[in-house]
């Protein structure tokens, strides 16, 4: 967990496999979890919210007026290619879910079983019933992420570093192991093939071990990020199986919400994490972040950017993408550290889950494709704007609100407005 | 069968737009997420053209076929205006952002020209358009079915996939002379835009009769694409140089006009 702090250390990383804890990095994700039924599914919020901060500094606040524009400038000038380096990963995650959910129909089966996080039923007769049953849920589930998040925070705060460790250790195992078993054993009953269990012990081992070794100490990048990606999709279809229908939508209206008030307000639990992150010169716990590149950029900001800690805060708490801030004003403060190569973009798993969760419950309810295909372009040119937001405005900006607030309205519109009028056009053969 | 109808009508409507794509925008990031913002203003001017159908459509007999179809073909006009609506608005947004797309990318100059937004634009239309017109179709045809078993036409899976692939390539086509169009302020040639896609959609109507909607159809594309191919800054030298590859940098960046 502790940064490297020499180019010693960064000489080692280039030679060696990349570690899955950046040490320059602070992403990190306050919320490990995602094992929905033990621990909380917090994980979202945070690890977008999170992404940023301790990297470093961020305040280009008493920085001169030059670096500032340097600033500006290294900036923008990754934005499109680092779009683009999340829009890959984003979209394997979707196709991932959407492709399972379409085949394998246990994920869309009806089921009366439910997380003990949403305990009230929908099952109900009247629709005011069952809109209060899922406000309810919604209640809940929002205050299992808060309590969660706050937990984490006052965890990192007293410096409980091994049991927040664990606590990770403890969520990828389940992920790694249980769930891709389930994921696994269903696949096989939709295509009616039959293993045995030692086949799927070695198979299932072999995943599991692998996955924790690439996430939680070293890998080869693309495995990692394949791994992250299986991870994000695996929770986002526990999630799609077991939120209840009207529940999962107000859920993911809820958590947009608090994303925004988390990452902007003052008190915000996300914000006090990076600053702590920030004032130890730490960085985050790194375990539950999609990187798309090496970070090869030496430890952390020096004594003077540390002085500047709103700013980075901002933009990484934002999504973590924007790694290429603080790597940045890293190597502003290292000119040694000419490295013009990719610093490449972080994204938290939570905002890979919930996107898959909306476009999953898109294509599982309906079977209608266009449906599936608006919330998709929704959520892209979400993500893209709030890049681009991102590189404007220099402050944090929560990842889910934008995509997911488009996402929600394409997939309402989409589904009661244009599914009607396609199916005329079809119909008849007309074309628009 | 059924496997064969999807594939091939897949590949027949989606082949020319997807290899254009892998070809010639899939490596580069910034018309990757211009030709998204294009899908997406599209996909926003079909909301609201189906809104104003979906509210006429509550407000009408639903019981009279005659007066249901009317409405439909009023929805289609509507959307085929909408659609070019939102396509000079895209240009008009694109014009603005110009001095950010400056900063944005890596180079001092300008990192993407007006031609090629307006190819990516197109195409970005184009392939919104196409997916929306036909991927239901698509996920039908894999399934077990007999087409036309209530007499209707035998050949509704292939017609719906050339038509498609047509539609696909006229909005890249029109994009092009659009923006063009746009640019040097020739209105009549935007106007001509808008007709010709009114004449296709409307075309469609006839729609059974393949013959009469398809033909001239595709004529109207080879047409577009002429014109395209001309206000993109070819011309037949410059064809003729590519074609017999003498002229390594044929783009549009070194073409001195004649």
């Amino acid at each position: 967990m502790n940064a490297s702090d020499t180019d010693d250390d960064s000489y080692n990383e280039r030679s060696a496999l990349v570690p899955a804890e950046n040490p320059t990095v602070p992403s990190y994700s306050p919320e490990p979890d995602h094992t929905p039924p033990n621990s909380s599914p917090a994980k979202r919020p945070q690890v977008t919210r999170r992404a940023g901060p301790p990297a470093a500094d961020g305040g280009s606040g008493s920085s001169d007026q030059d670096v500032d524009l340097e600033d500006e400038e290294l900036t923008l000038k990754y934005g499109a290619k680092h779009v683009i380096m999340l829009f890959i990963p984003v979209t394997l995650c979707m196709i991932v879910v959407v492709a399972t959910i379409k085949s394998v129909s246990f994920y869309s089966e009806k089921t009366d079983q439910r997380l003990i996080y949403t305990p009230f039923s929908e099952n109900t007769s009247s629709v005011g019933r069952r809109l209060l049953n899922s406000v309810l849920n919604t209640i809940i589930m929002i205050s299992v992420i808060v309590v969660m998040t706050i937990l984490l925070v006052v965890l990192y705060k007293y410096r409980c570093y091994r049991f927040i460790q664990g606590w990770l250790i403890l969520s990828s195992l389940m992920l790694l192991f249980w769930f891709s078993f389930m994921y696994l054993g269903e696949v096989f009953k939709t295509y009616n093939l039959a293993v045995d269990y030692p086949t799927v012990g070695v198979i299932i081992w072999n995943f599991g071990a692998v996955g924790m070794i690439c996430i939680h100490w070293k890998g080869p990048l693309q495995l990692q990020q394949a791994y992250l990606i299986l991870i994000s999709a695996l929770m986002a279809l526990v999630f799609i199986k077991y939120l209840p229908e009207w529940s999962a939508w107000v859920i993911l209206g809820a958590i947009s919400v608090y994303d925004l008030v988390a990452v902007l307000s003052p008190k915000g639990p996300l914000r006090m994490l990076v600053e702590t992150a920030q004032e130890r010169n730490e960085p985050i716990f790194p375990a539950l972040i999609y990187s798309s590149a090496m970070m090869w950029t030496v430890g952390m900001a020096s004594p003077a950017d540390a002085q500047q800690p709103g700013h980075e805060t901002d933009e990484e708490a934002e999504q973590s993408n924007r790694w290429a801030e603080p790597e940045r004003r890293q190597s502003r403060s290292l000119p040694e550290e000419e490295l013009e190569e990719d610093r490449g973009v972080k994204l938290g798993l939570g905002d890979f889950i919930f996107y898959s969760v909306l476009v999953g419950k898109a294509a599982a309810t309906g079977g209608d494709w266009n449906t599936t295909l608006a919330c998709f372009v929704a959520i892209l040119i979400g993500l893209c704007l709030t890049l681009l937001l991102l590189a404007i405005f220099k402050r944090a900006l929560p990842a889910l609100p934008i995509s997911i607030a488009f996402g929600l309205v394409f997939y309402f519109s989409t589904d009661f407005l244009v599914q009607p009028f396609m199916d005329n056009l079809a119909a008849h053969q007309f074309y628009i | 069968m059924t496997a064969a109808v999807f594939f091939g009508c897949t590949f027949i409507a989606f082949g020319p737009a997807i290899a254009l794509f892998l070809f010639t925008i899939a490596r580069e990031p910034l018309r990757v997420i211009f030709l998204i913002a294009g899908a997406f203003f599209w996909l926003v001017s079909l909301l609201l053209s189906s809104l104003v159908w979906f509210i006429s459509v509550q407000i009408s007999n639903k019981e009279s076929a005659a007066q249901q179809k009317g409405l439909l073909i009023f929805g289609v006009v509507l959307s085929v205006l909408l659609q070019e609506t939102f396509r000079f608005a895209y240009y008009k947004l694109l014009k603005k952002a110009n001095e950010g797309l400056l900063a944005l990318s890596q180079e001092e100059t300008m990192p993407i020209s007006i031609r090629q937004l307006a190819y990516v634009s197109g195409l970005g239309f184009g392939f919104m358009s196409g997916a929306f017109s036909v991927v239901n179709i698509l996920a039908d045809s894999v399934g077990p079915g007999t087409v036309g078993i209530h007499g209707d036409s035998q050949h509704y899976f292939l017609s719906s996939a050339f038509m498609t692939m047509a539609i696909i390539l006229l909005h890249m086509f029109w994009g092009v002379v659009f923006f063009d169009a746009c640019e040097k302020q020739r209105w009549w040639a935007v106007a001509a835009v808008v007709i010709s896609h009114l004449v296709v959609s409307c075309l469609t109507f006839q729609n059974p009769e393949y013959i009469a909607s398809l033909v001239p159809t595709y004529v109207i594309l080879f047409l577009m694409g002429i014109w395209a191919f001309y206000s993109a800054g070819g011309s037949l030298r410059n064809l003729k140089l590519c074609l017999t590859c003498k002229d390594k940098d044929f783009l549009l960046a070194n073409h001195r006009p004649r």
